[in-house]
């Protein structure tokens, strides 16, 4: 298709608001008489909760309010199943145990909200917090994944056996019968530990009940509005219509903030219609690392059978997935894992068993990548491990094993987050490879820098690492397209937005319909007064989803601009363009007109109109994909380790990525660079260090290493572009792809670097600390062989 | 994280502040600019009752030139004043360059070499490098004022001898001797965080290029900087060789720094580093020194 806007590189539309400081926030908002709360958290991980005293802190002046569970009454009760039960497979086990607004009776998690002060400043909040006197009765914590199964384990959730939240099995093919046929068998355990998401804006809420009209606005730092104001409605016994919840300008989603119903969200709300004044509850950063879901802990055992070939014949990976004190997000991280377990290979044989595990932690829920990276990390570091088995190339190993581009749509059989059997759309997947390979200068590298800087004494290594992304699943999105009589375009759509550049992404489809500029077509998103329908910015969909109900419902009011202007130029359909906010006949340019001037003819103010005629040029489309449409990229990496002080330096960096149809470079750039970023964190910086009593260390910015602009590398982007089949648009997701394959390649850039020594890195996040320890363990090793 | 209630004081000279410490210089904190103690209010770990901020005290922020031919530097000046300040730059090279290892530009356009200094932060580069040039500073109180020399000024984590109404008011960096060369080395994970192990060596040669005298100071090594002093002593009297260089960073990493573990680096680690940065700090002292000779 020749497409004027889609594809091209333009300039954002919402940044001038974003970078001179007008875009408004969560904590922008500013009402009158409005209170101001603080939580008073757990200092246990696990802990009975005897006796909860604020009699004081109802004292303190300036307090308005102090509530505890008990004070909820029948408005206390866990937050609802955020997915669907899981998928009906053979002896599946899951056992549901959601989030409590306020603790009552047992504390969890250290953090977990107690009681809520509410006052005139958070100043006042905060010191009344101090005053709230709480006997507690320490418990034994449940930390360690496998201790937390055995039958002496303390038990997080004393109605259940065991601390087993759920297991699931999956089977494709025969992997025993592989295993008989193979001549390889290698057998590793994999340790992934947690990050957090941090995203450069903390949670935050305001909520007003205005008890004239009876009508509870709620402004959240949530991904998901339409969820929100539902559950928030049933919650509290009003109608959707009685609520209406706006996600403004958001710093940063990365999956925390689709969790719904964080005790925050249930008690702030109520608390605001209790008192019947405006209530503002900002989570500062400390907060953000006590209370906000994290992700990515499991305890991999896998094992890959191949022939000398180097042909993988099957793969067996039985892992645990930590969920932490509660499982409201159900399966969705390890079934991801689960179906990311085989990368983009051609894996005929295939077993894999999850158990999932209640500990002593913050609830584990999707975070950018959302288990993605762990079944990229494990098949990635068994293809290093079974390449050095096989003394073979690690990249032609890969290669050999790729799904071939003429098996689209392939088969994958394994039941995803979708809750279906993932089918891959479509994919030229060595491409990719070899895209990432010519940039990066594979084999100039190997043969001719590599021997030149290791004679110099430098150890330098090489990584290639290819993943898939399944992005773009359902249910459905929704948008409405309307042309004012100004000519300009408004867009409304149900979805939040939190950095995407959804402003830009969906005026260009916009704009290549309608033939207006981008910057007039205005975006609204994240309000559920604009629109009542949709799920949410998760999963990598946005752009896919949400920008194929948008580029519907243009296409629809182009269908409407194209018959009215029929009648009024007096010109059939087929000879008009529509070019600079105007219809025009082709090859007769003095006959046209204005959109504008269109959109007041569809919208007369007197007379009479066809009966069955809608007013406006107005649209409204939904999209809901069949199944998800599935990315896939290769990351290169070239790094520079200093054998003695473990610090790194990353040469270059590179990134070939296809998730279909690019709608806009820069900002597909933008997400890629982000979740770099956000993978290099997990491979070597950003580790939440949790001492024996499960309280975490390093609740700061000052411990807790993001990765800065000194950390990141220059990242050369490439972009292949195999349609999906899925939409018309042919777009894929690209939210996550940045960070899944970087654990991974950073791994395998490490053991390229040490080539003088066994080390093999089968953990993650790294540091110089532990690299330092794994390196004394190989010379051990290797000493006492 | 917000601070607990507190009076606050903003005098606007240095007279005013000293009045103010001897009035309640056991409940009050000295804010200078703030990049540590503002954190550590808001966490809560720190909730002094009354806090008396410098930041109105122009008098106080200075680089200058000291009688001595070294440097002299106002408790209130900004450590991007140092990193900018050419006269810096040429009578404390090795203060310069450290400059922009202190955290990112922001905090060193409020953080102040006094504050710093006072602070005590072991891990921290300007107490260290007082120490490693033989610096002092000049501490005042209403009842008079007294120099004290960088390696008696601290005590222990966080705690130097000032008394609680006293101010450190100046420091003053001596020349380095003729022959002379320096060298910072430090391991931090990011550029911009706390060093998990650095050292400050400052070597001088005498005519006939022999080790005449060394400095050798720890950063995250201990309870506060760390002089290894045996470590130096056993140059004293040598040719620089990779030999010596390597023996005393072996006695300076195994036998007299006492670092501990913690989430980013077990002491053995720690000890590890300080070996090697031992190393590379003395070989390019010596080097710096070596080519003075030449230039002298």
């Amino acid at each position: 298709m020749d497409r004027k806007l889609i594809g091209k590189r333009v300039v954002r539309n919402e940044d001038p608001r974003l970078l001179t400081g007008h875009a408004q926030f969560v904590d922008d908002v500013h009402l009158p008489g409005m209170l101001h709360a603080a939580f008073l958290r757990s200092e246990y991980a696990h802990a009975r909760l005897l006796k909860v005293d604020v009699s004081k802190a109802r004292q303190h002046p300036g307090v308005v309010a102090v509530f505890t569970a008990e004070d909820m009454g029948k408005d206390w009760f866990p937050g609802p199943p955020l997915v669907s039960p899981p998928p009906t497979v053979k002896d599946v086990v899951f056992h549901s145990r959601r989030q409590v607004p306020l603790a009552k009776d047992k504390i969890r998690h250290a953090g977990e909200a107690i009681a809520v002060v509410i006052a005139e400043s958070r100043y006042i909040a905060e010191d009344a917090v101090e005053e709230i006197e709480v006997e507690y009765e320490p418990l034994p914590v449940v930390l360690d994944l496998e201790q937390a199964l055995q039958p002496d384990s303390p038990l997080v959730h004393d109605d259940l056996e065991s601390n087993l939240a759920a297991r699931l099995s999956q089977k494709k093919g025969d992997y025993e019968a592989a295993r008989r046929q193979a001549d390889v068998i290698v057998k590793r355990r994999i340790v992934i530990e947690r990050g957090a998401a941090a995203a450069m804006e903390n949670r935050g809420i305001v909520a007003h009940w205005d008890a004239q009209s009876e009508h509870l606005t709620i402004w959240d730092t949530t991904q998901a509005p339409i969820p929100i104001r539902n559950g928030t409605a049933a919650r509290l016994g009003l109608s959707e219509h009685q609520v209406r919840v706006i996600a403004p300008f958001i710093g940063g989603g990365f999956g925390p903030k689709i969790m719904m119903f964080y005790p925050e969200e249930m008690v702030i709300p109520w608390a605001a219609k209790q008192l019947n004044r405006p209530v503002k509850w900002i989570e500062d950063r400390r907060e953000n690392f006590y209370a906000t879901t994290q992700e990515r802990g499991q305890i991999h055992d896998v094992e890959m059978a191949l022939s000398r070939d180097g042909r993988v014949l099957g793969l067996k990976d039985d892992f645990l997935h930590d969920t932490g004190a509660y499982d409201p997000y159900g399966l969705t991280i390890p079934l991801n894992t689960q179906s990311h377990n085989m990368g983009g290979y051609d894996i005929r044989n295939y077993s894999s068993e999850f158990k999932v595990v209640f500990t002593n932690r913050i609830i584990a829920t999707p975070v950018r990548g959302a288990g993605r990276p762990h079944g990229i990390f494990v098949i990635e570091r068994m293809m290093d491990a079974a390449a050095r088995e096989l003394g073979m190339d690690p990249i032609e190993l890969r290669k050999r094993n790729l799904i071939p581009p003429d098996a689209f749509p392939y088969e994958h059989q394994i039941i995803d987050q979708a809750f279906a059997p993932l089918i891959l759309d479509s994919g030229n997947y060595k491409a990719v490879v070899d895209k990432a390979l010519e940039i990066i200068g594979y084999e100039k590298f190997i043969k001719e820098e590599q021997p030149r800087l290791r004679r110099e004494g430098k150890y330098v290594g090489i990584g290639v690492v290819p993943f898939i992304e399944t992005t773009g699943v359902g249910p459905y999105e929704g948008a409405r397209v309307t042309v004012e009589a100004s000519g300009k375009v408004n867009v409304t759509t149900g979805i939040g937005t939190q950095g995407q550049g959804h402003f830009t992404s969906f005026a260009q489809i916009v704009a290549e319909q309608l033939g207006v500029k981008v910057s007039d077509v205005r975006i609204v998103t994240g309000d559920t007064s604009e629109f009542h329908w949709g799920t949410g910015t998760f999963a990598s969909r946005g752009a896919v989803v949400a920008g194929s109900a948008v580029h519907a419902a243009a296409k629809s009011v182009r269908q409407k601009v194209l018959k009215l202007a029929s009648k009024v130029l007096e010109a059939p359909e087929e000879e008009l363009e529509l070019e600079d906010g105007a219809v025009r006949v082709a090859d007769i340019p003095q006959k046209s007109i204005s959109l504008g001037e269109l959109a007041v003819l569809a919208n007369p103010l007197r007379g009479a109109v066809e009966p069955g005629t809608e007013p406006g040029l107005e649209s409204t489309s939904y999209y809901g994909p069949q199944y998800g449409a599935t990315a896939f990229g290769t990351h290169a990496m070239i790094l520079e380790v200093d054998p003695q002080t473990m610090m790194i330096k990353i040469r270059r960096y590179v990134v070939a990525e296809d998730c279909g149809t690019v709608l806009n470079p820069l900002i597909l750039e933008g997400q890629i660079h982000g979740g770099v970023s956000m993978g290099l964190g997990n491979a070597y910086y950003e580790k939440l260090h949790v001492d024996e009593n499960g309280q975490l260390l390093n609740a700061s910015f000052a411990d807790y290493l993001l990765v800065s602009s000194t950390e990141m590398p220059r990242i050369e982007v490439a972009h292949l572009e195999t349609p999906s089949p899925l939409n018309e648009l042919g777009a894929k997701g690209v939210g996550e792809a940045g960070a899944i394959p970087v654990p991974a390649l950073f791994a395998q850039a490490l053991e390229n670097a040490f080539y003088d020594r066994k080390l093999e890195v089968l953990e993650m996040p790294l540091s110089p600390n532990r690299l330092f320890e794994l390196l004394r363990e190989a010379q051990e090793n290797e000493k006492s062989v | 994280m917000k601070p607990a209630p507190f009076e606050y004081f903003a005098p606007a000279s240095t007279d005013e502040a000293l009045s103010l410490l001897a009035e309640h210089g056991y409940d009050a904190k000295v804010l200078a600019g703030g990049q540590s103690l503002i954190p550590m209010m808001n966490f809560r770990l720190v909730q002094p009752s009354i806090l008396v901020d410098l930041n109105n005290i122009a008098e106080l922020a200075y680089i200058r030139e000291g009688d001595d031919g070294g440097l002299r530097i106002g408790a209130m000046t900004r450590h991007r004043q140092v990193e900018t300040s050419p006269l810096a730059a040429e009578r404390a090279p090795l203060i310069h360059v450290a400059m922009s290892k202190i955290a990112y530009p922001q905090v060193r356009t409020r953080g102040t070499f006094g504050g710093s200094v006072s602070h005590a932060d072991p891990s921290a580069e300007l107490p260290a490098l007082s120490l490693a040039l033989g610096g002092k500073f000049r501490l005042r109180s209403q009842r008079g004022e007294r120099w004290v020399a960088a390696e008696d000024f601290f005590v222990s984590l966080f705690t130097t001898v000032l008394e609680p109404d006293e101010l450190l008011v100046e420091a003053s960096i001596p020349p380095m001797p003729p022959r002379s060369g320096w060298s910072l080395q430090e391991v931090a994970r990011r550029p911009h965080d706390f060093a998990l192990m650095g050292v400050a060596a400052v070597v001088t040669l005498n005519e006939k290029g022999v080790c005449d005298g060394a400095r050798l100071v720890f950063i995250s090594a201990g309870d506060r900087p760390i002089a290894a002093e045996r470590a130096a002593e056993s140059l004293k009297g040598q040719a620089p060789s990779s030999k010596v260089m390597e023996e005393a960073a072996e006695i300076a990493s195994m036998q007299e720094i006492d670092p501990s573990s913690d989430i980013h680096a077990t002491a053995e680690f720690r000890r590890h580093l300080a070996n090697v940065l031992t190393r590379r700090a003395l070989e390019q002292a010596f080097q710096r020194a070596a080519e003075t000779k030449q230039e002298g």
